[in-house]
């Protein structure tokens, strides 16, 4: 584990040094529940209990984690369809995701979303987007709104390696810098759009960020494989955008363990079992942040254990929930389609706004 | 009652609710400095200054889908669409964010946006600048689709649309800018959801919206003068939600209805209506249930030629006396 050695001046950026051991503890629980939390959900779509896609956060855990432990009251995110790591690093219960990937009408959406349309607005986030890149304009929405209202804070708008060469993604940096927004958008870069490789689908095959020139936006590159790392880079882009309502974008160079999705057949064919070991053995961000804790001594390995084994207990009882929910009646279908027709308002009272015979 | 053009009613009815909510912005191309590419906007920037009213790049899947995620948030933009031909570069913006968010997050969210411009051919633009989305966007539940006909009800819907929580595709006429209709002086505002009749009638029913009304008037007028048939024109407004009772009620009182609108016929809002009127009206029936929409094909150039692909008096008040 060699990246280790690389980084304690950043274990002593200012934004780590003050970390108490019990923030630095709760980040290892939470990247160990984000990976439980998948692992569980794995099993049981291939059990057959869930529908659609399951595009699974294993491996990308510092990133969310990381980022988001920046984050304070004014302060937004919204993602990808890959989205249940960054719905339990805001603080989503299991279960309520559980039950929305079970269908079920305790999920976070009522089971109206699935897998890659997570929400909790009560906690700023504003999504869990299916469409690749769609999300952009919607991060430097809530960034314009956030400026509107002459409110500090930022929104993290996450994407994927792939999402950069959607349109939507440009128009939405030449809008970000052009208005000043509060908004940082966060490639991670996991090495694969789907089956393409990078070099098969970007004509900047080095640095993806660096497309932030062409749009006079600050831009940086750094790895997720530990969370000092990626806490001490991304805070100052959450400062550029609070303090200064300036856009950035961070390419954080991450990898998944498993496919594109879980529907994925060739998961194994575009990259060789070796380099999938290899960041298993070498690069995983929990093995890293709990060898952090350990040699800083602040667990013991039996206090690993414990945390993992709380994570799998927490996602099996996730499991429970969903599995004794309710699903959603037949007559939910035809809820929450229109706010003034869920509210009764006057406007829902004036002509037809369903058309089923 | 003033005299106002349909431009100017809209204008109106856009600086009221500047005036009446400050979360209110204006964000389009050329709709502040510019004056609005169509006028619509004209004097608001000089009133209202560059936090109100906001020009944006040429983007339109960039610029609208922010002003969705602006509106997630709690600002209730007003998106200026140069033309709704336009929407189709912002289609997936439009369709899935502003469409189905709400949905998708279980209620959670609401999107209290308004995106306006003009929907229609007839203007020698060529096929690209000449579309009428409306039935597209209507076919999409979470999304409210507007048409206003005359400028007393484009200030009353404007209004309506911007306090109204959920998204609404405010579709316009080019055609319609500078002409001119009394305006109550008095604020007022106009449901969505509630059709006009815009001329009473017994004996046989013309369902229109946007400009397509003005062609029933005119082919009504003629119909009374020339052929004794006394028409009644119901001005849908609003296509989603949709008041099937006004409807209804005209083709139980006349038993013929003929539906005219400037949409293409395949799939079109006439297809709807002819479909509704049907079902539910069918015993009230004396003829067949007729329907003329824009020729079907491509919004052609040629200036003369155009004016034919559009509904005309002439073809409404053919199409009537194969009805009676």
């Amino acid at each position: 584990m060699n990246t280790l050695v690389d980084t304690p001046a950043l274990a002593d950026a200012a934004i780590n040094r003050g970390l108490k051991k019990e923030e630095k503890v709760r980040f290892l629980r939470d990247m160990c529940r984000i990976r439980r939390f998948e692992q569980t959900s794995l099993k049981y779509y291939n059990l057959g209990k869930m529908g659609g896609f399951l595009h699974l956060y294993t491996g990308q855990e510092a990133v969310a984690v990381g980022t988001i432990s920046l984050l304070g009251p004014n302060d937004h995110v919204i993602t990808a369809y890959r989205d249940h790591g960054h719905a339990l690093a805001v603080g989503m219960t299991m279960e309520e995701c559980m039950a929305e990937l079970f269908g079920r009408a305790t999920g976070c959406s009522k089971g109206k979303g699935g897998s890659m349309h997570f929400f909790a607005p009560d906690k700023r986030y504003w999504g869990g987007h299916g469409i690749v890149a769609g999300q952009t304009p919607l991060g430097t929405g809530i960034a314009y709104a956030l400026k509107y209202k002459s409110i500090k804070g930022c929104c993290l708008c996450y994407l994927g390696d792939g999402a950069i060469n959607q349109g939507t993604f440009h128009e939405s940096l030449n809008l970000a810098g052009l208005f000043q927004l509060p908004v940082v958008y966060v490639i991670e870069n996991n090495g694969y759009s789907m089956g393409t490789s990078l070099k098969r689908s970007s004509a900047v095959r080095d640095n993806l960020a660096q497309r932030a020139e062409g749009y006079n936006i600050a831009w940086d590159v750094f790895k997720g494989e530990d969370l000092y790392e990626v806490r001490a880079k991304t805070q100052e882009a959450v400062q550029r955008a609070r303090e200064r309502s300036e856009p950035s974008i961070l390419e954080i160079q991450t990898y998944r363990y498993y496919g594109h999705s879980v529907a994925d057949a060739n998961a194994k064919k575009y990259r060789t079992p070796e380099e999938i070991e290899r960041y298993k053995t070498e690069h995983d961000p929990i093995q890293i942040w709990r060898r952090h804790l350990q040699d800083e001594g602040l667990i013991a390995e039996a206090d690993y254990e414990e945390i993992d084994r709380q994570a799998k207990y927490e996602a099996n009882q996730a499991v429970q929930f969903a599995e004794e929910s309710p699903l959603p009646a037949e007559a939910d279908i035809m809820k929450d389609v229109y706010y003034e027709v869920d509210h009764q308002t006057e406007a829902s009272r004036q002509g037809t706004h369903f058309f089923n015979s | 009652m003033a005299l106002l053009t349909y431009r100017e009613a809209l204008r109106a009815g856009l600086d009221e609710e500047l005036a009446r909510d400050e979360n209110v912005v204006i964000l389009g191309e050329e709709v502040a400095q510019y004056n609005g590419a169509y006028k619509v906007t004209e004097g608001l920037w000089k009133k209202w200054g560059d936090r109100r009213l906001v020009d944006t790049p040429i983007s339109e899947a960039g610029f609208i889908g922010m002003g969705i995620g602006a509106a997630m948030l709690g600002l209730r933009p007003v998106m200026e669409l140069m033309f709704w031909s336009f929407a189709y570069v912002a289609y997936d913006q439009i369709v899935n964010n502003a469409g189905c968010v709400r949905y998708m997050s279980g209620g959670l969210i609401n999107v209290p946006i308004v995106i306006r411009g003009p929907a229609n051919g007839g203007t020698n633009v060529g096929a690209t600048h000449s579309h009428t989305p409306e039935n597209l966007l209507a076919n999409t539940p979470g999304l409210k689709v507007v048409t206003p006909a005359t400028a007393a009800d484009a200030k009353g819907l404007i209004k309506t649309a911007i306090r109204d929580n959920d998204p609404v595709m405010f579709m316009e006429n080019t055609l319609l800018y500078g002409e001119k209709w009394e305006v109550p002086d008095e604020e007022y505002l106009i449901p969505l959801g509630l059709a006009d009749v815009k001329r009473p009638g017994k004996d046989f029913t013309l369902v229109a919206h946007g400009r397509a009304v003005l062609t029933c008037l005119k082919a009504a007028e003629r119909l009374a003068a020339e052929h004794n048939i006394d028409v009644e024109v119901v001005d849908l407004r609003s296509i989603r939600p949709l008041d099937e009772e006004t409807v209804l009620a005209s083709v139980r009182k006349t038993h013929r209805a003929l539906v005219v609108n400037e949409n293409k016929p395949f799939c079109g809002v006439g297809a709807e209506l002819a479909s509704l009127i049907q079902e539910k009206a069918f015993d009230d029936l004396d003829a067949p249930v007729g329907r003329i929409s824009s020729v079907d094909a491509p919004a052609i150039y040629s200036p003369t030629v155009e004016r034919k692909q559009l509904p005309d008096p002439d073809r409404v008040i053919e199409k009537v006396l194969q009805l009676c």
